[in-house]
């Protein structure tokens, strides 16, 4: 399977082969992402990192995979002291990046951005997030995290909870595992509910779809809890939030009776959806999932550069 | 009995029949006819019609429009002809076929699309479903809404 100067905008330009292409190259980069063995696959090799907004773990775990391979990056955290403050259009800046280095890795405000970018860079272009739009990296880190801990994807039953209405990540999760069949239970007070045209297109690739908004009614069969922040950002108003703010709150109390090999899930950062004290259970799995972006990224890197 | 006629025949040019009631100005925005050129163009709204109730005519002289962009106005109007004249006797008859991607005449719905900001891109969108017409922004992927107000 050849990944050679492809660009990763959009998770729906994978196939499941693909995508399963992707995570077993990600497998095999953990010990490195471990600093448990050393690689200098990407030695020579720069990467371009444009972080148009803030970023914690997408853009470390980037650079720490860069660098994990023996490449280096270049780039910026905050787009104020470059030439975007004076007017400079992305066209112009990805073309002017693109001359300082062989891959470009691209977090940006607005939605087809990374799209654009790649029209006009001639070296692969990785979408770290656009918008309220893709952010293909963090759906095959989930992928990865799932299949890590469960041996496969599909015959999982997986609860997202929280924000399904704006929140990114699980939109594209939701498509992409689709494309594996587990059944996906969405659990979310009723204005914050999966959109229409997600749900139509998991059922249409006939997953089975459950909707509610009682984690109580769920989370003692699931095999996989995905949670989400509740964005205040999002909301015209403070009393509007205020109505669903602080709804879901995972406790220890909560998983008296659930599976024992329950895994939960966050993309982080978190607020107060899941307590520090679950944190010390088994079931704890986002921190895991954090690091897994760095063997994942690591995979990326390597395929698009064509290096072996 | 004398055949009266709303719009007169052309000698030669474009005729666009059967364009959907109500959206022949917009077909005009799409073509890019302005009026300022030296072609006389013609506008008919709200004709009746055997086929369908009601439908509007567009007849530009002088000027045979190219199909491709043409097809285009299958975005508002699916069900238009266009008759090529010449001499006054139709020469060549095309039905409009939307292409799979649309580009230039419509900007994005969405407006946090970066095709709505300032680069050098013209607003492209894929035809992801023909009846009923849904499309797919190219750059933002969201589903386009209110694709008749949109068009540029």
């Amino acid at each position: 399977m050849n990944f050679k100067s492809r660009n990763i905008v959009s998770i729906w330009d994978f196939t499941k082969d693909e995508v399963e292409f992707i995570l077993d190259s990600a497998e095999e980069m953990v010990p490195i992402a471990r600093g448990e063995e050393t690689n200098t696959a990407l030695s020579g090799k720069i990467l371009a990192t444009l972080f148009y907004e803030p970023s914690t773990r997408t853009r470390f775990s980037f650079e720490s995979a860069m660098k994990r391979l023996g490449g280096s990056t270049v780039g910026f955290a905050d787009p104020s002291g470059t030439s975007f403050k004076k007017g400079e259009t992305l066209a112009d800046t990805i073309k002017m990046v693109d001359a300082y280095s062989d891959v470009i890795v691209l977090r940006h405000p607005q939605e087809g951005s990374a799209r654009l970018a790649a029209e006009f860079s001639s070296k692969p272009v990785i979408n770290a997030g656009d918008g309220a739009g893709q952010h293909p990296t963090q759906t095959l880190l989930d992928l990865f995290t799932i299949r890590q801990a469960k041996g496969k994807i599909e015959g999982n039953k997986i609860v997202f909870v929280g924000d399904l209405k704006y929140g990114r990540t699980v939109h594209s999760l939701a498509y992409a595992l689709s494309m594996f069949g587990p059944e996906l239970n969405f659990v979310a007070p009723e204005t914050l509910q999966m959109p229409k045209e997600v749900v139509e297109h998991v059922t249409a690739c006939d997953t089975k779809v459950c909707s509610g908004n009682k984690l109580e009614d769920f989370i003692n069969d699931a095999d996989v809890v995905y949670v989400t922040r509740i964005q205040k950002e999002r909301f015209p108003d403070e009393a509007e939030y205020q109505k669903v703010a602080h709804i879901y709150q995972i406790k220890n109390t909560l998983l008296q009776n659930v599976k024992d090999d329950l895994i939960i899930m966050h993309p982080l950062p978190r607020v107060d959806e899941i307590a520090p004290e679950v944190d010390k259970t088994p079931h704890a799995r986002y921190f895991e999932q954090a690091f897994n972006g760095i063997p994942v990224r690591m995979a990326l890197l390597k395929l698009v550069l064509g290096v072996s | 009995m004398k055949k009266e006629f709303k719009v007169t025949p052309i000698q030669n040019g474009t005729v666009i029949d059967h364009i959907t009631e109500g959206m022949a100005l917009k077909v005009l925005k799409i073509l890019h006819i302005t009026g300022t050129g030296k072609s006389i163009v013609s506008v008919a709204m709200n004709v009746p019609s055997e086929k369908c109730e009601m439908k509007d005519i567009v007849k530009v002289e002088d000027r045979e429009l190219e199909p491709r962009e043409l097809d285009k106005i299958a975005l508002i109007a699916p069900n238009a002809t266009v008759s090529f004249i010449r001499d006054m006797e139709i020469v060549k008859k095309h039905r409009v076929n939307l292409p799979d991607m649309v580009d230039g005449i419509l900007r994005c719905s969405n407006p946090n699309c970066i095709s709505n900001k300032s680069e050098p891109v013209e607003y492209k969108a894929v035809v992801t479903n023909r009846d009923p017409l849904t499309l797919k922004c190219y750059y933002c992927d969201r589903e386009q809404e209110d694709v008749v107000g949109n068009i540029i």
